[in-house]
Protein backbone atom coordinates (compact mmCIF):
# COMPACT_ATOMS: atom_id res chain seq x y z
CA UNK A 1 0.00 0.00 0.00
CA UNK A 2 0.77 3.73 -0.27
CA UNK A 3 1.00 5.94 2.92
CA UNK A 4 1.77 9.67 3.17
CA UNK A 5 5.44 9.36 5.97
CA UNK A 6 6.06 13.21 6.77
CA UNK A 7 4.18 14.86 3.69
CA UNK A 8 6.09 12.27 1.32
CA UNK A 9 4.66 9.10 -0.87
CA UNK A 10 6.22 6.10 0.05
CA UNK A 11 5.00 2.01 -0.20
CA UNK A 12 4.58 -0.06 2.70
CA UNK A 13 5.06 -3.71 2.66
CA UNK A 14 3.70 -4.26 6.03
CA UNK A 15 0.62 -3.81 8.75
CA UNK A 16 1.45 -1.66 12.03
CA UNK A 17 2.59 1.98 12.45
CA UNK A 18 5.08 0.13 14.83
CA UNK A 19 6.79 -1.71 11.60
CA UNK A 20 6.83 1.62 9.34
CA UNK A 21 8.69 3.09 12.50
CA UNK A 22 11.02 -0.29 11.87
CA UNK A 23 10.96 -0.07 8.48
CA UNK A 24 11.82 3.47 8.07
CA UNK A 25 14.03 3.84 10.98
CA UNK A 26 12.92 5.61 13.04
CA UNK A 27 13.71 5.16 16.89
CA UNK A 28 14.21 7.07 20.21
CA UNK A 29 12.29 9.71 21.24
CA UNK A 30 9.46 10.36 18.62
CA UNK A 31 5.62 11.07 18.67
CA UNK A 32 3.42 9.49 15.96
CA UNK A 33 -0.12 10.96 14.52
CA UNK A 34 -2.26 9.01 11.78
CA UNK A 35 -4.72 11.39 9.68
CA UNK A 36 -4.35 14.13 12.13
CA UNK A 37 -4.73 11.57 15.60
CA UNK A 38 -2.28 11.37 17.61
CA UNK A 39 -1.55 7.69 18.02
CA UNK A 40 0.22 6.89 21.63
CA UNK A 41 3.64 4.63 21.45
CA UNK A 42 1.85 1.36 23.16
CA UNK A 43 -0.93 1.81 20.54
CA UNK A 44 1.68 1.44 17.58
CA UNK A 45 1.83 -2.09 18.05
CA UNK A 46 -1.46 -2.80 17.18
CA UNK A 47 -2.62 0.09 15.00
CA UNK A 48 -3.44 -0.71 11.42
CA UNK A 49 -2.43 1.23 8.56
CA UNK A 50 -4.47 1.62 5.63
CA UNK A 51 -3.37 2.80 1.91
CA UNK A 52 -3.28 6.75 1.76
CA UNK A 53 -3.31 6.83 5.90
CA UNK A 54 -1.21 10.28 6.53
CA UNK A 55 1.51 9.37 9.29
CA UNK A 56 3.52 11.84 11.00
CA UNK A 57 6.40 11.19 12.57
CA UNK A 58 7.93 14.60 15.11
CA UNK A 59 10.55 14.18 17.26
CA UNK A 60 12.36 17.03 19.67
CA UNK A 61 13.82 20.25 17.92
CA UNK A 62 14.89 23.60 19.13
CA UNK A 63 11.91 25.62 19.97
CA UNK A 64 10.86 29.57 21.43
CA UNK B 1 7.16 33.40 45.99
CA UNK B 2 4.66 31.71 43.00
CA UNK B 3 5.36 28.76 41.57
CA UNK B 4 4.46 27.52 38.14
CA UNK B 5 1.75 24.53 38.87
CA UNK B 6 3.56 23.88 42.36
CA UNK B 7 7.17 23.82 41.17
CA UNK B 8 9.00 27.12 42.38
CA UNK B 9 11.75 28.52 39.77
CA UNK B 10 15.28 29.00 40.97
CA UNK B 11 15.94 31.61 38.23
CA UNK B 12 12.91 33.60 36.07
CA UNK B 13 14.55 33.22 32.75
CA UNK B 14 12.86 31.29 30.31
CA UNK B 15 14.80 30.55 27.77
CA UNK B 16 14.42 29.47 24.21
CA UNK B 17 16.46 27.00 22.45
CA UNK B 18 15.95 28.37 18.73
CA UNK B 19 18.48 30.19 16.16
CA UNK B 20 21.65 29.74 17.85
CA UNK B 21 24.83 29.65 16.03
CA UNK B 22 25.59 26.48 17.40
CA UNK B 23 24.49 23.66 19.96
CA UNK B 24 27.23 24.68 22.11
CA UNK B 25 26.57 28.59 21.78
CA UNK B 26 23.31 27.57 23.44
CA UNK B 27 24.58 25.24 26.06
CA UNK B 28 26.79 27.99 27.48
CA UNK B 29 23.93 30.51 27.35
CA UNK B 30 21.63 28.38 29.48
CA UNK B 31 24.63 27.87 32.38
CA UNK B 32 26.01 31.69 31.59
CA UNK B 33 22.26 32.59 32.24
CA UNK B 34 21.31 30.08 34.86
CA UNK B 35 17.72 30.08 33.30
CA UNK B 36 15.66 27.52 34.64
CA UNK B 37 13.23 26.35 31.52
CA UNK B 38 13.95 26.14 28.56
CA UNK B 39 11.50 25.79 25.35
CA UNK B 40 11.17 23.31 22.97
CA UNK B 41 9.17 22.22 19.88
CA UNK B 42 8.29 19.21 17.55
CA UNK B 43 8.86 19.14 14.12
CA UNK B 44 9.28 16.20 11.48
CA UNK B 45 12.06 14.08 12.52
CA UNK B 46 14.72 14.59 10.18
CA UNK B 47 17.90 13.77 11.70
CA UNK B 48 19.14 15.77 14.79
CA UNK B 49 16.38 15.00 17.50
CA UNK B 50 17.53 12.60 19.38
CA UNK B 51 20.96 14.93 19.33
CA UNK B 52 18.98 17.87 20.53
CA UNK B 53 16.85 15.96 23.42
CA UNK B 54 20.05 14.48 24.77
CA UNK B 55 21.58 18.07 24.59
CA UNK B 56 18.92 19.27 26.40
CA UNK B 57 18.50 16.98 29.03
CA UNK B 58 21.78 17.57 29.74
CA UNK B 59 21.28 21.04 30.88
CA UNK B 60 19.03 19.99 33.85
CA UNK B 61 16.41 22.43 33.14
CA UNK B 62 12.75 22.03 32.74
CA UNK B 63 11.39 21.47 29.74
CA UNK B 64 8.76 23.61 28.02
CA UNK B 65 7.29 22.39 24.94
CA UNK B 66 5.00 24.59 22.49
CA UNK B 67 2.35 24.39 19.97
CA UNK B 68 4.29 26.45 17.80
CA UNK B 69 2.99 27.14 14.56
CA UNK B 70 -0.33 25.56 15.23
CA UNK B 71 -3.34 27.51 13.67
CA UNK B 72 -6.15 25.39 15.23
CA UNK B 73 -7.39 24.08 17.99
CA UNK B 74 -7.33 20.35 16.46
CA UNK B 75 -3.67 20.88 15.68
CA UNK B 76 -2.59 22.23 19.10
CA UNK B 77 -3.99 19.41 21.25
CA UNK B 78 -2.60 17.12 18.81
CA UNK B 79 0.75 18.53 19.45
CA UNK B 80 0.30 18.87 22.80
CA UNK B 81 -0.51 15.41 23.23
CA UNK B 82 2.62 14.27 20.97
CA UNK B 83 4.59 17.28 23.15
CA UNK B 84 3.81 15.27 26.37
CA UNK B 85 4.48 11.99 25.17
CA UNK B 86 8.17 12.99 23.71
CA UNK B 87 8.99 15.56 26.35
CA UNK B 88 7.65 13.19 29.10
CA UNK B 89 5.89 16.60 30.95
CA UNK B 90 2.41 18.16 31.44
CA UNK B 91 4.05 21.20 30.79
CA UNK B 92 3.00 23.02 27.88
CA UNK B 93 2.79 26.48 26.20
CA UNK B 94 0.14 26.76 24.08
CA UNK B 95 0.62 29.01 20.91
CA UNK B 96 -2.43 29.56 19.16
CA UNK B 97 -1.46 31.75 16.01
CA UNK B 98 -4.34 34.37 14.46
CA UNK B 99 -2.32 36.39 12.76
CA UNK B 100 0.51 35.67 9.66
CA UNK B 101 2.28 39.00 10.25
CA UNK B 102 2.23 39.77 13.83
CA UNK B 103 1.83 35.59 15.22
CA UNK B 104 -0.80 37.69 17.73
CA UNK B 105 -2.28 34.69 19.39
CA UNK B 106 -6.04 33.46 18.27
CA UNK B 107 -7.89 34.10 21.67
CA UNK B 108 -11.10 32.64 20.97
CA UNK B 109 -9.52 29.12 20.14
CA UNK B 110 -6.81 29.46 22.65
CA UNK B 111 -9.62 29.61 25.24
CA UNK B 112 -10.77 26.33 23.28
CA UNK B 113 -7.77 24.59 23.56
CA UNK B 114 -7.01 25.68 27.17
CA UNK B 115 -10.48 23.95 28.61
CA UNK B 116 -9.54 21.21 26.25
CA UNK B 117 -5.97 20.21 27.61
CA UNK B 118 -6.62 21.53 30.87
CA UNK B 119 -9.30 18.66 31.24
CA UNK B 120 -6.58 15.80 29.90
CA UNK B 121 -4.51 16.35 32.73
CA UNK B 122 -2.10 19.20 31.21
CA UNK B 123 -0.66 21.98 32.77
CA UNK B 124 -1.08 24.75 30.44
CA UNK B 125 1.15 27.97 29.86
CA UNK B 126 -1.00 30.15 27.39
CA UNK B 127 0.59 32.68 25.25
CA UNK B 128 -2.02 35.57 25.26
CA UNK B 129 -2.25 39.17 24.52
CA UNK B 130 -2.96 41.88 27.32
CA UNK B 131 -6.47 41.42 27.43
CA UNK B 132 -7.64 41.12 30.45
CA UNK B 133 -11.13 39.26 29.95
CA UNK B 134 -9.08 36.75 27.59
CA UNK B 135 -7.29 36.30 30.96
CA UNK B 136 -10.07 36.05 33.22
CA UNK B 137 -11.78 32.85 30.46
CA UNK B 138 -8.56 30.94 30.42
CA UNK B 139 -7.86 30.66 34.19
CA UNK B 140 -11.58 29.82 33.94
CA UNK B 141 -10.44 26.68 31.53
CA UNK B 142 -8.00 25.61 34.14
CA UNK B 143 -4.71 27.92 33.11
CA UNK B 144 -2.79 28.52 36.71
CA UNK B 145 -0.66 30.18 35.02
CA UNK B 146 -0.88 33.58 31.92
CA UNK B 147 1.65 34.64 29.52
CA UNK B 148 1.18 37.79 27.74
CA UNK B 149 2.86 39.14 25.27
CA UNK B 150 5.19 41.79 25.65
CA UNK B 151 5.40 42.73 21.36
CA UNK B 152 5.42 40.39 18.71
CA UNK B 153 7.04 37.07 18.43
CA UNK B 154 10.87 38.44 17.21
CA UNK B 155 10.10 41.87 17.33
CA UNK B 156 12.55 43.43 20.06
CA UNK B 157 10.11 46.31 20.86
CA UNK B 158 10.05 45.42 24.27
CA UNK B 159 6.69 46.10 26.48
CA UNK B 160 4.51 47.74 23.78
CA UNK B 161 1.48 48.48 26.32
CA UNK B 162 3.09 48.78 29.67
CA UNK B 163 -0.30 50.35 31.23
CA UNK B 164 -2.20 47.32 29.97
CA UNK B 165 0.59 44.73 31.40
CA UNK B 166 -0.03 46.70 35.17
CA UNK B 167 -3.46 46.48 34.64
CA UNK B 168 -3.15 42.74 34.11
CA UNK B 169 -1.13 42.63 37.22
CA UNK B 170 -3.50 44.40 39.23
CA UNK B 171 -6.00 41.99 38.10
CA UNK B 172 -4.30 38.76 38.78
CA UNK B 173 -2.42 39.69 41.69
CA UNK B 174 -1.81 35.84 42.80
CA UNK B 175 -1.44 34.57 38.98
CA UNK B 176 2.10 33.65 38.11
CA UNK B 177 2.74 36.24 35.41
CA UNK B 178 5.23 35.40 32.47
CA UNK B 179 5.67 37.99 29.82
CA UNK B 180 6.45 35.62 26.97
CA UNK B 181 7.53 37.47 23.44
CA UNK B 182 8.73 40.63 22.51
CA UNK B 183 11.81 41.16 24.51
CA UNK B 184 14.61 42.81 22.99
CA UNK B 185 16.97 44.07 25.25
CA UNK B 186 17.87 43.42 28.84
CA UNK B 187 16.35 46.39 30.13
CA UNK B 188 12.95 45.69 28.46
CA UNK B 189 12.93 42.67 31.18
CA UNK B 190 14.28 44.44 33.73
CA UNK B 191 11.05 46.73 33.08
CA UNK B 192 9.03 43.45 32.71
CA UNK B 193 10.17 42.31 36.24
CA UNK B 194 9.71 45.78 37.97
CA UNK B 195 5.99 45.57 36.83
CA UNK B 196 6.03 42.74 39.46
CA UNK B 197 5.47 39.45 36.50
CA UNK B 198 7.10 36.67 37.62
CA UNK B 199 9.39 35.57 34.74
CA UNK B 200 10.05 36.29 31.17
CA UNK B 201 10.50 34.35 28.42
CA UNK B 202 12.49 35.08 25.59
CA UNK B 203 14.38 33.30 22.85
CA UNK B 204 15.40 35.86 19.70
CA UNK B 205 17.27 38.84 21.75
CA UNK B 206 19.57 36.01 23.12
CA UNK B 207 19.79 33.99 20.34
CA UNK B 208 19.93 36.25 17.30
CA UNK B 209 22.30 38.88 19.61
CA UNK B 210 26.03 38.75 18.07
CA UNK B 211 27.41 37.63 21.20
CA UNK B 212 24.65 35.27 22.54
CA UNK B 213 26.53 34.05 25.96
CA UNK B 214 27.05 37.64 27.14
CA UNK B 215 23.44 38.78 26.26
CA UNK B 216 22.20 35.81 28.33
CA UNK B 217 24.01 36.93 31.17
CA UNK B 218 22.82 40.60 30.56
CA UNK B 219 19.26 39.31 30.51
CA UNK B 220 19.72 37.35 33.85
CA UNK B 221 21.25 40.27 35.51
CA UNK B 222 18.54 42.90 34.23
CA UNK B 223 15.72 39.84 35.24
CA UNK B 224 17.53 39.98 38.54
CA UNK B 225 17.17 43.96 38.98
CA UNK B 226 13.86 43.83 38.29
CA UNK B 227 12.70 41.30 40.85
CA UNK B 228 14.85 43.04 43.37
CA UNK B 229 13.66 46.61 42.49
CA UNK B 230 9.48 45.29 42.41
CA UNK B 231 10.09 43.83 46.22
CA UNK B 232 11.69 47.06 47.12
CA UNK B 233 8.61 48.87 46.06
CA UNK B 234 9.95 51.83 43.94
CA UNK B 235 8.84 55.17 44.54
CA UNK B 236 6.23 56.72 42.42
CA UNK B 237 7.11 58.61 39.80
CA UNK B 238 5.96 62.73 40.16
CA UNK B 239 5.83 65.57 37.76
CA UNK B 240 7.81 67.76 39.84
CA UNK B 241 11.06 67.89 41.52
CA UNK B 242 11.84 67.86 44.84
CA UNK B 243 14.82 68.38 46.50
CA UNK B 244 16.53 65.95 47.67
CA UNK B 245 19.04 67.24 50.02
CA UNK B 246 17.88 68.76 53.17
CA UNK B 247 16.53 72.09 52.84
CA UNK B 248 16.10 73.06 56.15
CA UNK B 249 20.05 74.37 57.67
CA UNK B 250 21.28 75.39 54.72
CA UNK B 251 23.80 78.40 55.18
CA UNK B 252 23.07 81.90 53.92
CA UNK B 253 25.23 83.26 51.52
CA UNK B 254 23.07 85.16 49.01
Amino acid sequence: MKIVLNGEIRSFGGETLAELLVETGYSGRVATAVNEEFVPSSLRISHILCDGDRVEVVAPMQGG
Amino acid sequence: MKTFYGTALSNPLMLGTAQYPSPAILERAFRESGAAVATVSLRREAGGGQTFWQMIRDLGVRILPNTAGCHNVKEAVTTAHMAREVFDTPWIKLELIGHTDSLQPDVFQLVEAARILSEDGFQVFPYTTDDLIVGERLLAAGCKVLMPWGAPIGSGRGLNNAYALRAMRAEFPDVPLVIDAGIGLPSHAAHAMELGYDAVLLNTAVARAGDPVQMARAMALAIEAGQLAYQADPIEARDMAEPSTPVIGKAFLS
